[in-house]
């Protein structure tokens, strides 16, 4: 069996959520050996990060330059490339940092690479039955990795459920590198625009999609949002199109919100859209598509237009007036 | 700066529902509507803006079957000075290492500054444009939402990172980019475009022209097989509501309430 690793992301001295995560799907690939944890990075931040997941890997590689103070994909591909052995499997989130290291790196191993896997089914000595989703979530595929020169999966965030787990008492294991002026160089983040309105505050937000169709009708979704006493939100083609600012999106590359009720509207329901939707809130998902993906993560479902029936609902809710609940 | 835009055809999700075919190892393939993959539009707009303000060219290539020179063509309609296929039966069943290959053979012959690919396909894989950047030894970014030509041998871009923030670098050049949507806004392609480039030729490459190794493309080679489509169980599924629209909305009504959703 091929020696499982999980690349740890961290910040500020504290292992990314989806450590745990990771450390989840390692056991379902082997699950009688504990995976070893590989992490890069520079000074205390580091040390603490690598001290507590002793407790959950039976050995901590700790890649260390001072270069890798910011997790830049192309010192830390260089750095991984260095330092794992050839045939391992190599777990990684499959978030913008992911995506950005991953397919690179498994050309520089020699892996196969298999992004955003859904589900580990089954796995063998030569091979690992995966679960991918395409067409932004409306079908699902298996697919057979071969591992025989070994694999970099990234995993999507929050598919794979964290369990609890014996102490580990792993030990840390220090790997200096020596890197390189990169050829991509960081220089600075520069944080989200405020906008206008802030969704983040809403308890009702009416949320739209690719299905309003147009920039003139999301006056719809403005409408029945005042008469909810709520705002309009939306998901990313709604802003690629430019109809709303960039401070409306809802999603893993937009606004993470907590709102009590969430109407998605022609949204069909991406994993990216669905991470920025955080609390338990009710979802009600007005869609024209039966088959729309969102319908499985909704409480309520309405198959109709969109179009015919926010309209329909803002004027029953302005007739019934705030008295009548 | 001379800049190849790699792109593809995918079925359009805006025009077809995808189900599954009745044996169950495919989608339902008949009378799909196939377009260029959006994102891809996306680069060859940011590949044109780059080239009308300081100058070059823009080469469109896509790897696919004969059929599939409609893709460069659409986007010489855009206004991309060259289209390019590549195409050969040893390429069908590659998987993104073998297109990621094949892609590299042209490249190798040819010269280009800048590389771009859409952000993702159809298949949300996310990978072509890493691994072809790490073939060529060539810098590489993901998810880029800005691009400023700083000198001739440098890039300033902007990345598309958690939470809505951008991530800034500079990249020396040549490199590889995957470009994220939103990036710009693609110019509108009509009829009379389309019909200027149609009788265009689009010369197609195959694996003997660009002196690939066969053995590193197509099925054969493929580590990653894709076996068969499925419906994922729906779970507990949404409680749908149905009845005439003021209904549906009476109802729809009452629960958002009892959520405590109205004030």
């Amino acid at each position: 069996m091929s020696r499982v690793f999980c690349f740890i992301q961290h910040a500020e001295g504290k292992p990314d959520d989806s450590a745990a995560e990771l450390l989840a799907a390692a056991a379902k690939i082997n699950p009688v050996e504990l995976p070893t944890a590989v992490v890069t990075g520079w000074g205390k931040d580091l040390d603490i990060v690598c001290e507590g997941l002793c407790a959950c890997y039976r050995e901590v590689w700790k890649i260390t330059a001072e270069a890798l103070v910011y997790p830049n994909a192309e010192l830390v591909r260089k750095a991984l490339a260095g330092v794992l052995p050839h045939g391992s499997i190599l777990l990684v989130p499959h978030n913008h940092f992911g995506i950005d290291l991953s397919p690179g790196l498994s050309i520089k191993l020699d892996a196969a690479y298999v992004p955003d896997v859904v589900e580990i089914e089954r796995s063998e000595e030569m091979a690992l039955r995966l679960v991918r989703q395409e067409f932004g979530g409306q079908i699902s595929a298996h697919v057979l990795c071969d591992i025989s020169s070994g694999a970099v999966l990234n995993l999507r965030p929050g598919a794979f459920h964290p369990h609890a787990q014996a102490a580990a008492m792993g030990r840390v294991r220090e790997w200096p590198v020596s890197l390189e002026r990169p050829r991509r160089r960081y220089l600075s983040t520069v944080p989200a625009e405020a906008g206008d309105i802030d969704i983040t505050k809403y308890k009702v937000l009416v949320s739209v999609g690719r299905g309003i169709q147009e920039k003139d009708n999301l006056a719809l979704a403005e409408d029945l949002a005042e008469a909810l006493g709520g705002a309009v939100s939306c998901s990313r083609p709604v802003v690629d199109a430019k109809w709303l600012d960039k401070s409306r999106q809802v999603g893993s590359s937009g606004k993470t919100v907590r709102p009590k009720v969430y109407l998605a509207c022609g949204i069909s329901g991406s994993f990216q859209h669905l991470a920025g939707i955080k609390g338990n809130p009710l979802i009600v998902a007005i869609n024209k598509n039966p088959k729309a993906p969102i319908f499985r993560v909704a409480q309520i479902g309405i198959v109709d237009d969109l179009l015919e029936m926010l309209p329909v609902t803002a004027h029953v809710r302005q007739k019934r007036g705030v008295a009548a609940h | 700066m001379d800049i190849l835009v790699c792109a593809r055809k995918v079925p359009d999700t805006a025009e077809n529902e995808i189900e599954l075919n009745r044996a169950g190892n495919d989608i339902e393939r008949d009378d799909l509507v196939y377009s260029v993959n959006e994102p891809d539009n996306y680069a060859v707009e940011a590949a044109l803006q780059i080239t009308e303000k300081i100058g070059g060219s823009v080469t469109v290539v896509t790897v696919g079957g004969e059929e599939d020179d409609d893709v460069p063509r659409r986007e010489m309609a855009m206004g991309a000075h060259h289209g390019v296929l590549l195409a050969d039966e040893c390429f069908q069943g590659s998987d993104g290492r073998g297109i990621a290959t094949i892609l590299k053979a042209y490249v190798r012959r040819n010269h280009f500054d800048l590389i771009l690919t859409g952000v993702q396909g159809e298949d949300g894989a996310a990978q072509v444009g890493g691994m072809l950047a790490a073939m060529l030894d060539y810098p590489f970014a993901s998810l880029v939402n800005s691009i400023e030509v700083v000198d001739g041998g440098k890039l300033r871009i902007g990345r598309e990172i958690e939470g809505g923030s951008r991530e800034m670098n500079e990249i020396d050049l040549p490199c590889v980019l995957s470009i994220q949507t939103g990036i710009n806004e693609p110019r509108y392609v009509g009829m009379r475009g389309i019909r200027q480039v149609a009788s265009i030729p689009i010369p197609a490459l195959d694996a003997s022209d660009l002196g690939l190794d066969t053995a590193l493309v197509g099925a054969a080679a493929a580590r990653v097989v894709r076996i068969d489509y499925f419906v994922p169980p729906a779970g507990d599924g949404a409680r749908m509501l149905t009845g005439r629209r003021p209904e549906i909305a009476g109802q729809l009504l009452e629960i958002v309430a009892g959520k405590g959703g109205l004030n």
